[in-house]
């Protein structure tokens, strides 16, 4: 494993414990993610789009989104409390981070979408 | 001049709230790549600090407001459904972009990315001021930190510049109309 005081190489000693920002960046990759993922479900799976459609005016779009928020935020509270103190490896936060983002935004991309559901 | 409530309520949505986030973004990239640049940052002051942190929050409301006057004020009249036999679809903006192939892809690419795609941007851009703030000076210790903070403010800055473009050209193609008039004083011709 790296030594988390490796980020800070060439640089006074941090104050703050990264923990906190790594709950921080981790929860809001997989709020990312959580859009992405509920999005393609709702619109590959009718019963699902049915389940989103928290607010009908608004449609699936009301679920998708509340869902992807409560996940967000009840996985960055979990984090926080557990992290918070702590000095944590940021490299292999960061890449999780990243690749939750990046797929994320690749499954609202809608032919991306739509080739997975072979459209 | 005079405007309908709906078209006043999408200004407010895009050109307001949408149009000053992405605005907003310049400066909290500045900041960021004042505290990435190499050989630290110079510490901010006590004033200079609570600016950034209201400069911060206003861009989180901003991002927020966008998204949710678009998604529970904007979308459900864009989306709305025309009663049978109805022939003109001046009010129903989704059913008037599908209705032609030159205009389909308005929506099928461009509402349906940026409905979606339109939501990264407040939650990143949350992690980002969270961050910001916490951590204050303290950011210039944490490379790593920094890194993924100016990473997820440029996605955000992404994510809100796909919604912005498609909002304004859906809108030019299909503008969202209805409700009572807005009377705008001072724009009569003599």
């Amino acid at each position: 494993m790296k030594n988390p005081a490796a980020e800070t190489e060439g640089a006074p000693e941090a104050q703050i414990p990264n923990g906190g920002a790594a709950a921080a960046i981790l929860s809001a990759g997989v709020g990312c993610f959580s859009i992405g993922i509920c999005a393609w479900l709702g619109d590959a799976y009718a019963p699902l789009a049915r389940f989103f459609d928290f607010y009908n005016p608004t449609g699936p779009l009301s679920g998708v989104t509340t869902s992807a928020i409560l996940i967000w935020l009840v996985l960055w509270i979990i984090l926080s409390k557990a992290w918070s103190r702590k000095s944590l490896p940021m490299g292999m936060i960061n890449l999780s981070a990243f690749l939750l983002l990046g797929l994320g935004m690749l499954l609202v991309f809608p032919p991306f979408g739509d080739f997975l559901q072979g459209k | 001049m005079q405007m309908s409530f709906r078209e006043f309520v999408t200004a407010v949505h895009g050109m307001g709230f949408g149009a000053f986030f992405l605005l907003t973004f310049s400066g909290t990239l500045f900041e960021l790549r004042r505290l990435c640049g190499s050989g630290g940052a110079p510490a901010l002051g006590g004033g200079a600090r609570r600016i950034l942190h209201v400069y911060l929050i206003a861009l989180c409301v901003l991002g927020w407001c966008a998204v949710f006057s678009g998604a529970y004020l904007v979308y459900p009249w864009y989306r709305a459904h025309p009663p049978a036999g109805t022939t003109d679809l001046g009010e129903f903006a989704q059913r008037k972009l599908m209705s032609s192939p030159a205009t389909a892809g308005w929506h099928n690419l461009g509402m349906e990315w940026k409905e979606h795609v339109a939501w990264f941007a407040p939650i990143a851009i949350t992690m980002v001021a969270f961050v910001m703030i916490s951590y204050g000076n303290d950011l210039s210790r944490h490379r790593q930190v920094r890194k993924a903070v100016f990473g997820f403010a440029a996605a955000a800055f992404f994510a809100a510049g796909i919604a912005g473009f498609f909002g304004a050209m859906i809108n030019k193609s299909a503008p969202v109309q209805g409700g009572a008039p807005i009377v705008i004083p001072g724009g009569a011709s003599e």
